[in-house]
């Protein structure tokens, strides 16, 4: 694999899995339980769906075949993207998608960090950027988890549920293939092993403080680097896609 | 044909979309304006990833300048330097205050947001510093919603980062 390839990749691992979640907590919109968290899950989806727009007419230029950031967002089958397991799934309830806010948004802050100090110009550009909204996210999912942890019984063992049905999708986010071995020698991103000890530090800290229980370790879920996915992305894509598809080419 | 200041000027009048008060220099969105071989080319940059307005601001710059005889007119976002509310200015900020925002308090990134401390603002109605947080997401990706419990008027916070 040339680096140009790895690079590729490498970008468009991390603008599908903006892309994606953007997308699910687009779904949020005009069905949050209040309307101050209506507008905050639809501002953090506008933030994930703009960096998912840099990032893949990142990729597109990347690659130089002459497709653009929309041909790749909108006409490629779900075998083609690489994003995580964890951004297909389900909003489920609030707190689902809270737990899953979380745990995201605390690994996006330990990546994007680091991006941010990435020997690729471009990509530490958008990571600059990136961190800050971030830090907003990561603010908003750790006081509504410490709400509903903290809250009544039923909100502390609904959001307890959340967080031990969606860890066997935690360990998938560190994963490292070929692409990330060139990535990190060439200085554009980071190692993803020296990520997780931050991760599970910040998620540790809130879950204890919202009187949690990290979940324990167990069987783990894989798939997304080779292209495998949850029964959910076809669905997804199928609603992403639809306008695009149906009348290819189209202006607003 | 123009130079690269006298397009840069006319483009710095350009109102933002979403707060007509301030222009997009004001706002520190209008970058610079390049000529090469008799094509203009102008940089801008968003405040948010997803901004909505970056569309309609690169129209309205293509449409400023479109009988000006400036050759073929490209807008490139650029995302580094990466934006920061430090960029506009002390009278944009009055400004911002004057339409009913509370412009943003510190010259330096919001730490607090880390920490779980929202901060004290005055309300650009009636002045009181009896302000709460509503909501750290507002009306626009930029702003934050806070309410004043002196006059009992909500207002958009314009959010350091």
């Amino acid at each position: 694999m040339t680096k140009q390839e790895a690079l590729f990749n490498y970008t468009l691992r991390l603008g599908d899995n903006a892309l994606i979640l953007g997308h699910r907590l687009s779904e949020w919109s005009s069905k949050g339980p209040l309307l101050e968290e209506d507008i905050a899950m639809t501002n953090m989806a506008l933030d994930l769906i703009g960096r998912a727009d840099a990032l893949l007419r990142y990729a597109s230029q990347v690659e130089a075949k002459g497709r653009t950031e929309d041909d790749l967002a909108y006409k490629r089958g779900e075998r083609q993207f690489l994003c995580n397991l964890i951004m297909q799934l389900p909003n489920g309830d609030f707190g689902f998608t809270i737990a899953r806010q979380l745990i995201v948004s605390a690994f996006d802050l330990c990546l994007y960090e680091e991006l941010a100090q990435s020997k690729d110009e471009t990509i530490a550009g958008i990571a600059a950027k990136a961190v800050k909204e971030v830090k907003y996210h990561l603010k908003f999912s750790t006081d509504w988890t410490l709400r509903l942890g903290d809250g009544t019984e039923e909100s502390h063992n609904r959001i307890q549920k959340s967080f031990d049905d969606i860890w066997m999708f935690t360990a998938e986010l560190f994963e490292t293939n070929e692409v990330d071995a060139i990535m990190v020698k060439e200085g554009i991103a980071p190692d993803y092993n020296n990520l997780k000890a931050r991760w599970k530090k910040i998620i540790t800290e809130v879950l204890l403080e919202a009187t949690l229980k990290v979940p324990a370790d167990a069987y783990m879920q894989t798939g997304s680097r080779k292209g495998v996915h949850t029964e959910y992305l076809g669905y997804i894509l199928a609603e992403l896609q639809y306008l695009p598809r149906a009348y290819p080419d189209a202006k607003w | 044909m123009l130079n690269e200041q006298q397009i840069y000027d006319i483009l710095s009048e350009i109102p933002d979309p979403e707060i007509p008060v301030i222009t997009i220099k004001d706002l520190g969105i209008l970058q610079r304006v390049e000529i090469k071989d008799g094509n203009c080319e102008v940089f801008i940059t968003p405040t948010y990833s997803g901004c909505p307005a970056m569309k309609l601001i690169e129209d309205q710059i293509k449409e400023a300048l479109a009988d000006k005889q400036v050759g073929t007119i490209k807008v490139n976002l650029v995302y580094s330097p990466t934006w920061t509310t430090d960029w506009i200015s002390e009278e944009a900020k009055e400004k911002l205050r004057k339409y009913g925002i509370a412009p943003p308090l510190h010259s330096t990134v919001d730490k607090g947001v880390l920490i779980g401390k929202a901060k004290v603002l005055k309300c650009p109605q009636c002045g009181s510093q009896n302000t709460e947080m509503i909501s750290q997401f507002g009306s626009t990706a930029c702003k934050a919603l806070y309410k004043c419990l002196d006059c009992k008027e909500p207002f958009d916070y314009f959010k350091c980062i």
